[in-house]
């Protein structure tokens, strides 16, 4: 089989230009399908009949929690990738991940929190889903404060990506935990192999969050992927080339 | 040098056995963290009302704390003195397993600091107001436990060697992983300071068990992998 296609990726100037191209094409559906999903969601969507309005804060915090913990996958399956056939452009990768999953892992905890305190009357309980969540925001800390240790690119990289995969063992505590535990935190109401627990007016613009958080990331993940190659290769002659017909 | 090579198990040993007899030359340093275990657990009754039946509900807790703290602090010297004079660097030459000679120094290193604070914890358990029938549930439980945290401890050792102030990154690393083992530990304590034992006191002893056999198969290996990197 030819894997060609596949091995182009690791060159940096293809994927500078690669990236370049597909980045309007993630973005601008994000944006539209993002705006749908907030207008169906906060807009069209009928109140529930036990949490009213309250519940609306779900559009949000579960496309954001879902990324949190994909974020995480992608920047573990990437490091690896780096560690093992040693491409520098995966680095470059799960080094984008890194700050995007953490703001979203913040932003599933304060919506969670904000939506808790109505429903469950308090914004914080030592439930385990709460707990393994707040630690997934920890290893993304640490992910982050290892590499700006190290001085040394190469080496930030690989020692980044170790953590990276020793950390992901926490991706499956955190996704299992309400199954596991009999936690506080419902069980997810969404899932691929079952119908779906909620009316289509409802369910319909969560389905569009998801997609449109998700093209988001990617969006914003290679663009900062792209600038993350441009700082490593910045002795490269490609740039001033790339530079010259972006211009 | 005579050319002939040391089987793998017996390099394993000679690692342990120069580790442990390095170790007994200079004991302040393996007993620092069991004094600090004992101050940290006798901060409780000091900073809390010292009324018997709290500091009993309060005890797996503080013990477990303390113990993964001192545990902390000791891990950070696990490859600094080896990775200043070089020897790391021969090890990574000699021609054997890096990770079975790392993985017998991380061996050497929880004979020095986890069986010590198994060795403690039920004397401190005893302080905080625990029954004396529940001391063997404890002493297996810090002993199941340690091996893990020793393992862990190891991975973050080896990814913050030759960083300067590593310790607070350190724990950044070696913390959130250790939560497993430290919420399986402050369980089996507690169910043993309550006086459970059978089938009861086992399930989190067994899990604690596992935790330890799947630190013992992958971390040896995320370790070297670690370090490997740090020597580059």
């Amino acid at each position: 089989m030819n894997w060609v296609w596949l091995h182009r990726f690791g060159s940096p100037p293809y994927f500078y230009r690669w990236a370049g191209r597909i980045v309007p094409w993630l973005a601008w559906p994000a944006a539209l399908l993002i705006l749908a999903g907030l207008y169906g969601g906060l807009v069209l969507a009928p109140a529930d009949y036990q949490q009213g309005d309250g519940y609306r804060i779900i559009y949000v915090h579960v496309p954001s929690a879902w990324l949190s913990l994909m974020i995480y996958t992608v920047m573990a399956l990437a490091a690896a990738v780096g560690l093992i056939w040693r491409i520098k452009v995966a680095h470059a990768v799960a080094a984008s991940c890194a700050p995007i999953g953490a703001w979203f892992t913040g932003v599933g905890l304060v919506t969670g929190m904000l939506w808790g305190q109505p429903m469950w009357g308090t914004y914080w309980e030592w439930d385990p889903r709460l707990v393994f969540y707040l630690v997934l925001l920890f290893f993304y800390m640490g992910y982050s404060g290892l590499r700006s240790a190290i001085d040394d690119t190469t080496r930030a990289d690989r020692a980044a990506a170790v953590l990276a995969i020793v950390g992901a063992v926490n991706v499956p505590i955190v996704h299992y935990s309400v199954i596991w535990w009999n936690s506080l935190h419902q069980p997810p109401s969404l899932a691929l192999t079952s119908k779906p627990t909620m009316p289509a007016s409802m369910y319909v613009p969560l389905l569009l969050l998801f997609l449109g958080f998700t093209l988001f990331f990617y969006a914003v993940m290679l663009t900062r992927a792209r600038a993350e190659v441009l700082r490593r290769e910045r002795g490269g002659n490609w740039i001033r080339a790339a530079l010259e017909t972006t211009r | 040098m005579s050319g002939v090579k040391t089987s793998a198990p017996r390099a394993f040993f000679l690692v342990i056995q120069r580790d442990l007899r390095l170790a007994f030359r200079r004991p302040g340093e393996w007993l620092q963290p069991v004094a600090f275990f004992a101050i940290v657990t006798l901060l409780f009754p000091l900073a809390l009302d010292p009324e018997p039946a709290r500091l009993r509900a309060l005890a797996p807790g503080a013990l477990w704390v303390a113990a993964l703290l001192s545990s902390l602090l000791a891990i950070e010297f696990l490859y600094r003195d080896d990775g200043r004079d070089g020897t790391l660097e021969q090890f990574a030459l000699s021609g054997q397993s890096f990770a079975s000679l790392l993985f017998a120094k991380t061996v050497a290193h929880w004979f020095l600091t986890g069986v010590p604070l198994a060795i403690a914890a039920p004397i401190a358990a005893l302080a905080l107001g625990a029954p004396p029938h529940s001391l063997s549930g404890v002493l297996l439980a810090l002993l199941l436990g340690s091996v893990s945290l020793s393992l862990i401890g190891a991975i973050g050792a080896g990814l913050t060697l030759g960083i300067r102030r590593g310790g607070a990154l350190l724990s950044l690393l070696v913390l959130p992983l250790s939560i497993p083992t430290l919420v399986f530990g402050a369980r089996a304590t507690e169910l043993a300071i309550a006086g459970a034992s059978g089938a009861e006191l086992a399930a989190p002893l067994y899990l604690l068990g596992a935790l330890a056999v799947l630190g013992v198969t992958l971390a040896p290996l995320a370790a070297a992998a670690a370090v490997r990197i740090s020597l580059e």
